[in-house]
């Protein structure tokens, strides 16, 4: 086995996903299938082989720091799931 | 005559002549759409009032001969993971249902300005992870050559609406084989340009080093019309380029005599189907009749791309859905702590193809295994991208097929994830080499599904694979037959 139902919960947990013991039970048969498919890579010697990364030459150069405040805050708003007034409200945070 | 089959360049011809106007062509698209679309469901929302205010628009600059770009009055259709002001953006997501975004995408703005009509969004695999957009959480895109297919995916409602004359054009996203993978199951032309080369900027960002925007579309010609009109850099994208954008309609007459054409020896092995191999091996002697020197190459790492792509794409998408958090938009699940929240909003929000990706992104990323899964991956990624650039030294162009087989039946992969995954083994490649690549018809199978063929450029040279695809269209029909009839 290449994945374990306990890292799954560990993994879960990092993730910020709550799963069913029916999606847990799927999930490790199938990320081991998948991880098992993955194990072709280390047929490959990679040793001097720098990681990708592409090519930044071509980037543009930086651009002012200019404020660019949104237009219409009652928009952005309007996607809230809970708010008060110009406020998004959240859970709490602190006991 | 049925304005909604018509191709961009020859409806744009018809509307800058005064032979038609925009309100006619998108009451034509939209009237083929109630015809279809309950069969097809290609459409995630509908803009009819919106479409037909642009229009109206477009009519009167068309009047006045205010302008004379070739998106002016063309009704089009765009994948719902592209932010549209005021118009519902949901990803095919439950997590994104209601959510109404506060600007346009760059390349909205882009089409918006060149007086494109934006008909609606297009339903996709959820936040265009998957094969053949079954993975929506709305409902799943038929394929409008056979209804029990899939159009392919994540872009199967762009391909779809495309094939059917819903739209006359439309815009998709491409990480691993999103838009020319559903435009050769649907039997339509689907351009991923270069990384770097169109905006992403208001895309629902999947897999960052990889998403690109593309145009899909009824012919060549078409696709490079669109491409002119969204390419180039934008501030707001750090990673869009610096570099002119080529007029490429006006390069696609060139001749392809002495051009030098690769074939990959890997891309024709077995899993391959024979109808397909013998489609694209007919098309690579049409392109020798031409004067194009074919010549076998090899791209020794290419039955490793499907393992480093599944592992660096799912990495990074667990990075970019970590902001679905249900705060600032989104639904929000009501639990005991903010943890729970999160968990819960994420779990209720999420499909089970989205979930599993996160997991295992965050399993490549995670303390113990980053170096042996997403470090390695990107070490393998290099030996991908060294391959190619092997191969375009002595090669202008590469052509393989688009996928190994036509669509598959609805159903049939979506239980084994793996399955699914290779479905893309002849795409995923040229997305972590960053290259541009065109899928264009090539042929038909003896049930009647189109085959694609696909052309894989060098950095920045989208022109000479529109030259090609445009060459190989003038000698052929494939790009012009229609799927059969669906019953109104």
């Amino acid at each position: 086995m290449k994945i374990t139902a306990e890292e799954i919960d560990g993994i879960a947990v990092l993730a910020r996903l709550r799963l069913t013991a029916e999606e847990k039970s799927q999930l490790v048969r199938q990320l081991d299938n998948i991880l098992e498919y993955m194990d072709k890579l280390n047929q490959l010697d990679t040793a001097q082989v720098e990681p990708f990364s592409h090519r930044v030459d071509t980037m543009p150069a930086l651009r002012e720091d200019a404020v660019t405040n949104h237009p219409d805050p009652e928009a952005l708003l309007a996607n809230a799931p809970d708010r008060d007034g110009t406020f998004f409200k959240v859970p709490k945070i602190i006991e | 005559m049925n304005l909604a089959a018509l191709t961009l360049h020859v409806a744009g011809e018809k509307l800058r002549a005064g032979e038609i106007t925009s309100t006619e062509l998108t009451e034509a698209v939209f009237q083929r759409i109630a015809a279809s679309d309950e069969q097809i469901h290609a459409y995630l929302t509908l803009d009819r009032e919106g479409a037909l205010d642009q229009a109206r628009r477009a009519d009167a600059r068309l009047r006045a001969k205010d302008g004379d770009a070739p998106l002016l009055g063309i009704p089009m259709a765009l994948k719902d993971n592209f932010l549209t002001q005021g118009l519902r953006t949901t990803a095919a997501s439950k997590i994104l249902g209601d959510f109404i975004p506060t600007f346009d995408a760059t390349t909205v703005q882009k089409i918006r300005a060149a007086g494109a009509v934006i008909v609606g969004k297009t339903n996709l695999d959820e936040f265009a992870m998957g094969s053949s957009a079954e993975n929506s959480a709305f409902f799943p895109t038929r394929n409008p050559w056979n209804l029990e297919r899939i159009p392919g995916g994540s872009s199967g409602g762009s391909a779809a609406a495309v094939a059917a004359d819903q739209a006359i054009a439309a815009l998709g996203t491409d990480t691993g084989g999103s838009i020319r993978q559903p435009a050769a199951c649907c039997g339509i032309v689907g351009l991923k340009p270069t990384y770097g080369r169109v905006s992403r900027y208001g895309i629902i960002a999947f897999a960052s080093s990889m998403d690109q925007v593309g145009p899909m579309a009824k012919d060549v010609r078409d696709a490079a019309l669109v491409l002119e009109a969204i390419a180039g850099q934008d501030p707001a994208d750090s990673t869009s380029v610096k570099r002119s954008v080529p007029r490429y309609s006006a390069e696609l007459s060139r001749e392809v005599k002495g051009l030098r054409v690769g074939i990959p020896k890997e891309y024709f092995v077995s899993g391959l189907q024979a109808e397909v191999e013998q489609a694209v091996r007919r098309a690579i002697r049409e392109l020798e009749n031409s004067g194009a020197l074919i010549e076998e190459i090899s791209l020794p790492h290419t039955g490793y791309a499907v393992a480093v792509y599944y592992i660096v794409a799912t990495a990074e998408a667990s990075s970019n859905l970590a902001r679905y958090d249900g705060m600032r938009y989104g639904g929000r699940a009501s639990a005991r702590d903010l943890t729970e929240t999160y968990r819960v909003t994420r779990d209720e929000g999420f499909g089970a193809e989205v979930k599993r990706r996160i997991m295992l992104g965050t399993y490549a990323l995670s303390a113990g295994y980053y170096d042996a899964y997403y470090l390695k991956a990107q070490r393998v990624r290099t030996l991908i991208k060294r391959d190619f650039d092997e191969a375009f030294k002595h090669c202008d162009v590469i052509v393989t097929p688009t996928t190994a087989t036509t669509a598959f039946k609805i159903g049939e992969k979506i239980q084994d994830p793996l399955q699914m995954y290779l479905s893309d083994i002849y795409t995923i490649s040229i997305n972590l080499a960053g290259l541009p690549a065109l899928s264009l018809p090539c042929g038909f199978d003896s049930g009647g599904m189109p085959i694609g063929m696909q052309l894989i450029g060098k950095h920045f040279d989208e022109t000479t694979i529109l030259r090609v695809g445009h060459h190989y269209e003038q000698a052929t029909e494939w790009h012009k037959k229609k799927p059969p009839a669906i019953k109104n």
